[in-house]
């Protein structure tokens, strides 16, 4: 899963696969961050919808 | 004369490629090879052994009849250790499928590798295998008493949940690497590295080494004309070779069209 | 009793009543639960796998589930990416679905495997050749992805939503859900059809082993294409289950029979593309092994009718039912029809593991036969009592049916 482990290696298989995983991953991640964020932030606004 | 450092799969330089050639008309299906192996292997067994869909022996005897009544029938026994496939196209149809490099091809010797420690017990390697050479620790080995005195301290022994498998006894290849690097050769001989079920076949039918080597015994057998491999078809490419001068026998090693030619 | 937390302008029964239904599927579950607990505790001799069937009810069980969840991706690409807001209606319940799908299948997955301690090793010392470690990273993050979408509607609970962080954490969520369901779909079509590539890669089994296209096998493409085909009668199905038993209309006949209309046009095409598939193996595949197409379906329960059940009986009939506009909006007709296309895809994963498995290779090799004994039978039967509980906690909670209101006024 991470470059440090003994399999590794950095070949077209390793890229691809784990290029979209971490991309996935991270959109998901972002996704959140940034809902969690703007909650904060339109909860100190005080608005509500 | 060895072909010094052959391009094997992947273009890894392959220095060994080790395998076995088993001839069946020697076979008398006798099970000392399943013994040895056992032993040498510290292969767990229980106490009721009868089920033999749980139970697990590295090196398997088959056996096959040529499906005909008295006094025409004819029988051969197959003993069957890991095929250790290379496969044509570079894989080998356990290795390619295993999610967590539990398992692994060996370049160095061309040996199938398992890891039981990495392994966590998915079976997908068991149901890639055509020859059932794979098997599954239904349960924690439970030796009986003080036998574990006896056991090999080459090999550890396996906990339940993992696949375990032939390995060409391969503490013996190290065994004999080392000493040899000891001994300042690069090179091991043919009988330094011999593996259990060979040396305890009583009928020599079991020939191992290096499947490269001109001078091991192997590389001339398997170039005889009644050898053949298991399956051969289906592309898994394996190191083991079977010898018969029947001809039914040599059928019964892979899967024919009804009137297709057979080997 | 439980009044405060109903969602308003809707009417449900008497906490008691929910409670003996919740009571009595949750003994069912703890059943399972000790089903499984054995397994775990005790190890897989537990069960009637064996070393030739190591894949047996539970590999089926989650092969089965996740193409019946797919009805979740496919109708959010559909909602999200494709735009077609008809299905806005069903988004949350398909969901709901999906989310009882996945984590049904991953709990079934963690019994499945020897040492379920050692999981994580698929992901820590990942091969990335093997399909099965696609399946993994896919279905994982896929369920994270259905998870971040029941939480809004998790959130919008009558008190939850009354904080007013939730209200917020909820709708910002909901704002941007077309990502998460974008990316919910790239995972889902890999996953599905990794779930395809494992049987499919597998050439020592003649009986699984398809072509390749690039470095996929045929299976790969026909089991995306099969669980979208038959996701959407999953969900008529579950939809009118829930109908049936809270005794509401809940979802417009429209979105309904636009889901049939989906399904029924996939299943053509998937069966057009499958009997290619038959045709091709049967012809070129096989033989080159040295195998016939009627080797393969050698004794029961494995004789050609199994074959004929899948695409015929569960294949066809549905498909031209579900195709045609008479057929689709006739609820006797479109009940059995979504049954059938579900069955069938059952018997498809079935035949794809475990009859791919029972056929013995080897010419000197014995046909064994396996059967499941009673805890894989109530593990891999659990997902049903799993998922009446959360759809009746969903439905008496959460606001899961928009169109609930208005078709009960």
């Amino acid at each position: 899963m991470f470059p440090f482990s003994f399999e590794w290696h950095w070949d077209i298989g390793h890229m691809v696969f784990h290029g979209a995983l971490w991309y996935a991953l991270s959109i998901l991640g972002m996704g959140l961050g940034y809902a969690a964020i703007k909650s904060f932030i339109d909860l100190k606004k005080g608005g509500h919808h | 004369m060895k072909e010094e450092h052959k391009e094997g799969a992947h273009g890894h330089v392959e220095k060994y490629k080790y395998g076995m050639v088993i001839d069946l008309d020697k076979c008398t299906g006798c099970g000392a090879c399943m013994v040895a192996c056992m032993t040498e292997n510290n292969v767990p067994f229980r106490k009721d052994e009868s089920d033999k869909l749980v139970s697990t022996a590295w090196m398997r005897v088959f056996k096959a009849t040529n499906g005909k009544s008295y006094p025409d029938i004819d029988v051969c026994y197959f003993p069957r250790p890991c095929m250790h496939c290379e496969g044509d196209h570079g894989h080998s149809p356990c290795v390619s499928v295993c999610p967590a490099v539990a398992t692994d091809y060996d370049f160095e010797t061309g040996i199938v590798s398992q890891i039981p420690t990495r392994c966590f017990g998915c079976r997908y390697c068991m149901a890639a295998c055509p020859y059932h050479a794979r098997y599954f620790n239904w349960w924690d080995p439970v030796w009986p008493d003080k036998m574990e005195k006896a056991l090999s301290p080459d090999v550890s022994p396996r906990m339940r949940g993992v696949v375990e498998k032939c390995t060409f006894c391969f503490h013996r290849f190290q065994r004999a690497r080392d000493k040899a690097y000891v001994e300042g050769r690069r090179e091991i001989r043919e009988d330094e590295y011999q593996t259990a079920c060979t040396q305890a076949c009583p009928a020599d039918a079991i020939t191992f080494g290096d499947l490269n080597n001109h001078e091991h015994e192997v590389y001339k057998l398997k170039k005889s004309p009644y050898a053949f491999r298991l399956l051969e078809r289906l592309g898994t490419n394996p190191k083991v070779y079977y010898m018969s001068t029947r001809s039914w026998v040599r059928r019964e090693g892979d899967n024919y069209l009804k009137g297709e030619k057979s080997k | 009793m439980d009044s405060a937390l109903i969602p308003e302008g809707v009417k449900r029964c008497s906490f008691g009543k929910f409670a003996l239904w919740i009571g009595f599927w949750s003994l069912l579950m703890l059943w399972a639960l000790a089903g499984a607990g054995v397994c775990w505790l005790k190890g897989l001799n537990q069960t009637n796998l064996n070393d030739y069937f190591g894949f047996g009810a539970w590999i089926t069980a989650d092969l089965a589930i996740i193409a019946l969840g797919a009805g979740a991706f496919f109708t959010g690409f559909m909602r999200y990416i494709l735009g077609i807001e008809d299905f806005k209606p069903i988004i949350n319940f398909v969901v709901i679905i999906g989310f009882i799908c996945y984590s049904s299948a991953l709990a079934i997955l963690a019994l499945d495997i020897g040492q379920p301690l050692r999981g994580w090793h698929i992901f820590w010392h990942a091969n990335v050749h093997s399909m099965l470690t696609e399946v993994a990273f896919c279905i994982s993050a896929y369920f994270m992805v259905l998870t971040i979408e029941y939480i809004p509607l998790v959130l919008e609970n009558r008190q939850l939503d009354k904080i007013p962080l939730v209200h917020h954490f909820s709708h910002n969520l909901h704002h941007i859900m077309a990502v998460f369901a974008a990316t919910g779909a790239f995972l889902s079509f890999f996953h599905q059809g990794s779930l395809g590539g494992v049987a499919g890669v597998l050439f020592g089994r003649p009986f699984a082993f398809r072509q390749h296209f690039a470095i996929w096998p045929t299976t790969f493409f026909l089991f995306i294409f099969s669980a979208i085909a038959c996701g959407p009668c999953f969900t008529i199905l579950v939809t009118r289950i829930t109908e049936l038993i809270t005794r509401k209309k809940l979802v417009k006949q429209n979105v309904i029979v636009k889901l049939a209309k989906v399904s029924g046009w996939l299943l053509v095409g998937y069966l057009l593309v499958k009997t290619l598939d038959t045709v091709y193996w049967a012809m070129v595949t096989l033989p080159n092994m040295g195998v016939s197409f009627m080797d393969m379906y050698p004794e029961s329960p494995f004789t050609i009718w199994i074959l004929i059940a899948e695409l015929g009986f569960c294949g066809v009939i549905p498909a031209i039912i579900l195709i045609t506009e008479k057929g689709r909006n006739n609820n006797l007709l479109l009940i059995p029809a979504a049954i059938l296309t579900c069955i069938g895809i059952c018997l498809n994963r079935y035949v794809m593991t475990v009859q791919a498995l029972a056929l013995p290779v080897m010419p000197f090799d014995n046909f064994v036969n396996y059967i499941p004994n009673w805890a894989e039978w109530v593990t891999s039967l659990a997902p049903f009592a799993y998922g009446a509980i959360l759809i009746s906690l969903s439905y008496r909670y959460l606001p899961v049916f928009p169109q609930e209101k208005e078709l009960n006024p």
